[in-house]
């Protein structure tokens, strides 16, 4: 029998890791265009801010979204939305709930969050950001890796894939964001937009694929050169890619048959999943996508409700 | 730096592992050479190894400050402490035999009273003490034990003797750190286990413990449902709680986590309502039930104490031990022992002077100045006096506090407290230590092999406690040979 308060903090718990490794991937993606970007093109990082939909907690701290700002915000920052911050979220639940989990998962999440706190702040320099954020992701793997070999299938492993599930499916629509919002290339002097248009694009859709580690699954299952339109359903609706929007809702599904009491939480997730199932992503690129993924954003935040009102002790 | 035992010099105080400056006592003769042997780096290494250790395995207990909570490191030296196993298996006998006479004596109290209707225990000190629980009365837990599991402070005097300085009964706290410590010392010194020396394994307490409270089971099925109950995540044992839990597989559950219907404990669950059997409670009894004791507890559980009395869940420890724990009943533990088990006690208490009693209590304000006060029933060392390092100021104030409340207070000799080695910046350095072994009592009796050594860090103090800076080592009861 799982304790109400257990499962939802094993829930939080899980989530915390998933989006302290989103958040570590979003980063890496600006990170990477930086380079391969022809040189005269800005990248938007206010983006990355509305993206994550911290818009007014920045705005009270920073005049200016430029790269050092949004990256200390989201990476280093005391704020309860860095990096740092969502691994110090993690470890307090997972330092709470260590009765039911493997002893070693909370050494690797307590040891996550150390490295983290000690080293973020050297990860605002470009040099060493790389690196950083790609330990974070390693780590953060590691950690469910670990859970999956070591863990019993019982109602808390249960929460636990329920948590991360619905942060991925979620996390994948802002990553979607990324590739679809306002990174329209801001020229400078005298080029003409068609010549650097093309291959920009390209460039930015590959660092989004490569960012969910999900570039050479694309190039095996997708017999197409990457292009906007197949990345974005490839990203939402393929049913076989783990990181992909599809693939986590129906995840959420399979969980939620071994739950008790999981009517209400079943029918919010066919909700999100035909919002999925039933679009039309050529339409949406041409226009309405980001109205798009913003109602599928509210339809997952819609299943965390139905989750926290059936099972939680907050809630009852 | 090197251990260099010539330069350490405990002074007039009984060290445990040396006799004099150079000379290790026999069992402690391959550690002491082992410990020289180490350079300068190994000896860096090891202890860098050993706070390694306590940060990733999360080893940590909170701090109450002003600035808030803090979740700190458990502060933990890297020398072992060695006690013979022909000394400590006496030792374990006279704590069993205390925890058999103290449970006897708390049954007796809050049934027949024929303790205090043949006048060996002052009535008074009963009805008076703030551990008194007179909702208890006429009760009769599972095998008449009330405290279940009982932390015996242990000292040892200028002799190298152990005396008992007192007996907690209430909800003691600091097996975890016993376990938690064998396991750092295991990662730092694999060397002394593998061939130099025949350690008793410490690792079984939450096993013994889980099968004792399991034998509280009011219900008689094969896998009670047991559970821990934490005063929650800001707790100072926190640690504790939720690690016991974890190595019990019992469920880790906050007041929150409760409910009672129909004088039956349940708790909250992903199923629904799921029955519990036994509450290992480290709630304080005035917390636990706030329809019966403190009203405006958010700790508790509404409903839980009266459960309790149906025999519809068992309590570890029971409401109402804590009037065992009291520093004036302690004064009376010879007596209890000869009263209930007629026998002689194994281990001695440490010399008390009540201050109830005239005639003691002038001997206590005329030599305030040489002897330790204690309040009857405080505990983590807070409300201490100790004579020969107080002000004037000091002094007079717990004069007065012992004239207008001679009930509450209690006077020892400042007790030479003995010495073990420490592994300082510089060099090895000898520290005050005491120890805190644990005793479980249900159908059958368990000490735990040592306990918790409890260091004090500073040079020449006295106080161990972790909430004032105190530290602690891994004790090792070792074969004689």
């Amino acid at each position: 029998m799982l304790l109400s308060r257990v499962a939802e903090r094993v829930y939080w718990q899980a989530r915390y890791i998933e989006r302290a490794e989103n958040t570590a991937r979003l980063l890496s993606v600006y990170s990477a265009l930086l380079m391969d970007l022809p040189a005269g093109t800005k990248l938007g990082w206010h983006t990355l801010i509305q993206i994550t939909g911290h818009e007014k907690v920045f705005a009270q701290r920073y005049k200016q979204a430029n790269e050092r700002n949004v990256i200390k915000f989201l990476l280093a920052d005391c704020n309860n939305l860095s990096i740092v911050d969502m691994l110090a979220a993690a470890r307090e639940n997972a330092r709470t709930t260590r009765e039911i989990m493997p002893t070693e998962a909370f050494e690797l999440i307590n040891n996550l969050y150390y490295t983290a706190r000690d080293n973020a702040e050297s990860g605002v320099a470009r040099g060493p950001r790389h690196e950083l954020l790609e330990g974070f992701v390693a780590d953060c793997q590691k950690i469910w890796g670990l859970l999956a070999g070591t863990m019993s299938r019982d109602d808390a492993y249960s929460f636990i894939r329920l948590g991360r599930s619905l942060e991925r499916a979620d996390m994948t629509t802002r990553i979607v964001d990324v590739g679809s919002s306002n990174l329209i290339p801001e020229l400078e002097g005298e080029k003409r937009e068609s010549e650097v248009r093309e291959p920009y694009e390209n460039i930015l859709w590959m660092n989004v694929l490569k960012s969910q580690s999900a570039f050479q699954m694309y190039r095996q299952h997708v017999q197409h050169r990457v292009k906007g339109v197949e990345v974005v359903r490839y990203l939402l609706k393929d049913e076989q890619f783990p990181r992909s929007t599809a693939h986590n809702l129906t995840t959420l599904t399979k969980v939620l048959q071994k739950l008790p009491n999981n009517s209400k939480v079943k029918w919010q997730v066919d909700q999100a999943r035909r919002l999925i199932r039933e679009s039309d992503i050529d339409k949406l690129l041409r226009r309405g996508l980001l109205k798009y993924l913003d109602n599928v954003q509210k339809e997952i935040a819609n299943v965390h409700f139905r989750i926290a009102e059936t099972w939680f002790l907050s809630h009852k | 730096m090197r251990v260099n035992w010539k330069s350490y010099n405990p002074g007039k105080f009984f060290d445990e592992l040396i006799s004099s400056p150079g000379y290790a006592r026999k069992p402690a003769r391959k550690l002491a050479s082992y410990l020289r042997s180490l350079n300068h780096e190994d000896l860096l290494q090891k202890k860098t190894a050993s706070e390694l250790a306590i940060k990733t395995m999360g080893i940590s207990f909170t701090v109450y400050s002003d600035a808030g909570n803090i979740d700190r490191e458990w502060p933990m030296d890297i020398i072992p402490r060695l006690i013979a196993a022909s000394e400590w298996d006496q030792t374990s006998k006279g704590l069993e035999q205390r925890l058999k006479a103290l449970n006897c004596f708390i049954h007796d109290i809050y049934n027949d009273q024929k303790i205090l209707k043949d006048k060996v225990v002052p009535k008074e000190l009963i009805l008076d003490s703030g551990n008194f629980r007179k909702q208890c009365q006429g009760i009769k837990p599972k095998f008449n034990v009330w405290a279940n599991i009982c932390g015996t402070d242990l000292i040892k005097d200028g002799d190298g003797q152990f005396f008992v300085l007192e007996d907690n009964m209430r909800v003691p706290s600091g097996v975890s750190y016993m376990l938690e410590n064998r396991r750092v010392t295991k990662r730092v010194f694999p060397e002394l286990f593998e061939s130099n020396y025949n350690i008793r394994p410490v690792t079984d307490y939450p096993a013994e413990l889980f099968d004792m409270l399991a034998s509280l089971s009011p219900r008689q099925v094969k896998y009670p449902s047991i559970a821990v109950l934490t005063p929650g995540v800001f707790n100072s044992a926190y640690f504790e709680h939720s690690y016991l839990a974890q190595r019990m597989g019992a469920d880790l559950v906050e007041g929150g986590d409760l409910v009672v219907e129909n004088d039956k404990v349940f708790m909250r669950t992903i199923d629904g309502l799921a029955p519990v059997d036994v509450i290992y409670r480290r709630i304080d009894d005035l917390f636990i039930d706030p329809s019966v004791f403190n009203k405006d507890s958010v700790l508790g559980v509404p409903g839980l104490f009266n459960a309790w009395v149906k025999g519809n869940v068992a309590l570890a420890n029971a409401p109402g031990a804590g009037v065992a724990d009291d520093k004036i009943i302690y004064t009376y533990v010879p007596k209890i022992i000869k009263y209930y088990l007629d026998e002689d006690p194994i281990l001695p208490n440490v010399p008390s002077y009540m201050c109830v009693d005239k005639k003691q209590r002038d001997h206590v304000l005329k030599n305030l100045d040489k002897l330790v006060v204690k309040p009857a029933n405080e505990s983590g060392g807070y409300g201490m006096l100790i004579g020969p390092q107080a002000s004037k100021k000091e002094l007079s104030e717990f004069a007065r506090r012992i004239k207008s409340n001679p009930r509450n207070y209690m006077a020892q000799p400042l007790i030479s407290l003995s010495t073990v080695p420490i592994l300082g910046d510089r060099a090895v350095e000898p520290r005050h230590v005491d120890l805190r072994p644990f005793i479980l009592q249900g159908n059958k009796s368990y000490v735990t092999p040592g306990g918790l050594s409890r260091v004090a860090m500073v040079k020449g103090s006295y106080v161990v406690n972790s909430s004032q800076g105190g530290g602690s080592k891994d004790t090792w009861i070792v074969e004689d040979f």
